[in-house]
């Protein structure tokens, strides 16, 4: 346990842990807790005597603490009869297990910030203590939030075949949380959705991880030294990363090969369409905007209809942009900075500068403030040289 | 030790010494701003004196309750707001004099022409907790 990549290891066995102790009939919020006991154990006991099997390790130890949970009077002569029946650690249909535990943690009846923090504890294995700090809330806070989540599901039959899209969409707000303190969460939803692609054929789960792939990519270059945010079409493309790239936009081939294409496919072409241009110059405006429209005839969401229109004053001019852009609702985040850029390709500087300090005012991020503010500065400063 | 709040006010404070609206500046004013914010919380964090800082949007909106099982009333958000927050910091210090004194160096943070802002800070101290013992 003295490197990231043995902690990783260690918690990738987490969701088949639990799921074998779930099938031999504990109850799941106890079983979770047994598992991270377990986890927390194996920290600090295998640097000393590494097990010879890790998983059999685990559901031994996370066995024991479930049964020395329940030793209360009331749980005992269910306990007994757990006992009598125990079996052996045998092989497991780990990638159903698996599947079924994204299913139970992304559960419908779980508001998105408990789904998350389930499935971040029950299947990628953090502890509570690291989930509450990569959200920046106390400790107690998260406890609570989880153990609430887990009350939630309770109920829920771990067999329940359940929704792939429910999933994605709690891996996607894990990974768009990036990065704050000592966990990276984007790193974490890239593995979480590995382990799902492996459990499961599906061109989106395929799809998504090709956006995170092709996103986690460019990160390095995407904030300056001093912290500030650096546009895509300024980024340092030979700082992206490569591996990252070609594996994103092989899973993308593989995945739209098979012709059902979803939303995450279609936003993971539109990121292979970037990482692929060697210059922001040479980038594919007029490809980028069809796949917007695709993207808009799965989901017609304002977001994309605003990417849309910055794409579109890329491949058809500003003036086409702001055309695309006057048809949408004005209070929409990100439309006055959207308007800002546009006018100032039209070479309308002053009007630019004017929207770029609104923009700022209602920014959703203080890197996205200083950001605009910058921009604001710096057509002030051509205006007045 | 003693727990203050430092208050940074987008509007409200008195006008500082270098008053100009930072998209006035040149974006490498408003980068050594940055820079000299950040390196300020990391000494505090090396002296074991910084507790917590956060930013506020500017665009707030007032809630009030509007009587049994009516949903809350809004409000705003009110351009005219003569008091409007910008973000704080709370440090944990010795006494009264260093919180002034910190307050000072955050108020020098450069801005226009790379001069200090001369900003206004508003320093709160926290309700401390009542002492054991004390007799």
């Amino acid at each position: 346990m003295t490197s990231v990549m043995d902690e990783a290891r260690l918690r990738s066995l987490t969701p088949n842990v639990l799921a074998v102790l779930v099938r031999r009939g504990a109850d799941f919020a106890a079983a979770e807790d047994a598992v991270q006991e377990a986890l927390v154990e194996a920290v600090r006991v295998w640097p000393i005597t590494p097990p010879r099997d890790p998983r059999g390790w685990l559901i031994t130890v996370a066995w024991r603490k479930f049964l020395d949970e329940t030793r209360a009077d009331t749980a005992r002569r269910r306990r007994e009869h757990l006992v009598d029946h125990e079996p052996g650690p045998g092989p497991a249909t780990s990638r159903d297990d698996t599947l079924q535990l994204y299913f139970l943690c992304a559960h419908p009846s779980l508001t998105p910030s408990s789904a998350v923090a389930l499935t971040l504890r029950a299947v990628g294995g953090l502890t509570t203590r690291q989930i509450a700090r990569a959200y920046l809330v106390p400790e107690a806070t998260m406890a609570q939030r989880i153990s609430r989540a887990k009350r939630t599901v309770s109920g829920v039959r771990f067999d329940q075949p359940g929704d792939v899209a429910t999933v994605l969409r709690v891996l996607y707000l894990v990974f768009n949380e990036g990065y704050s303190g000592d966990i990276d969460l984007a790193a974490e939803a890239i593995r979480l959705t590995r382990q799902l692609a492996a459990a499961i054929d599906h061109p989106e789960v395929a799809g998504l991880l090709a956006l995170m792939l092709l996103h986690h990519a460019r990160r390095a270059t995407r904030t300056a030294p001093d912290g500030s945010l650096v546009p895509l079409a300024e980024q340092d493309r030979g700082r992206w990363d490569t591996a990252s790239i070609a594996e994103g936009v092989a899973i993308l081939q593989a995945a739209l090969a098979r012709d059902r294409l979803g939303e995450f496919q279609a936003q993971a072409a539109i990121a292979a369409l970037h990482a692929d241009a060697p210059t922001a110059e040479e980038t594919d405006w007029v490809q980028i905007v069809e796949w917007y429209d695709e993207l808009l005839r799965l989901t017609d969401s304002p977001v994309v209809r605003l990417n849309r229109a910055v794409a579109v004053g890329q491949a058809d001019g500003p003036r086409a942009g702001l055309a695309a852009l006057a048809e949408l609702d004005g209070t929409l985040p990100r439309h006055t900075a959207v308007a800002a850029y546009l006018h100032e390709r039209d070479g309308d500087l002053a009007t630019a500068a004017r929207l770029y300090a609104e923009a700022a005012r209602k920014a959703s991020s203080l890197a996205e403030r200083d950001h605009l503010t910058r921009q604001a500065a710096r057509l002030n400063a051509r205006g007045r040289g | 030790m003693a727990k203050y709040l430092l208050l940074k006010h987008y509007r409200g404070a008195p006008a500082p010494v270098n008053d100009v609206p930072m998209d006035q500046w040149t974006p490498d004013e408003i980068s050594a701003h940055m820079q000299y914010m950040r390196d300020f919380a990391d000494r505090l964090e090396k002296t074991g004196e910084f507790v917590d800082g956060q930013a506020l949007a500017p665009e707030g909106t007032w809630v009030r309750y509007d009587g049994e099982g009516r949903p809350p009333v809004t409000d705003g958000p009110f351009a005219e707001t003569k008091d409007l927050i910008a973000g704080w910091m709370v440090i944990d210090v010795d006494s009264h004099e260093r919180a002034v004194e910190l307050a000072g160096e955050l108020s020098a943070a450069p801005g226009a022409g790379g001069k200090p802002i001369h900003e206004w800070l508003e320093l709160r101290p926290f309700y401390g907790v009542s002492p054991t013992v004390t007799e």
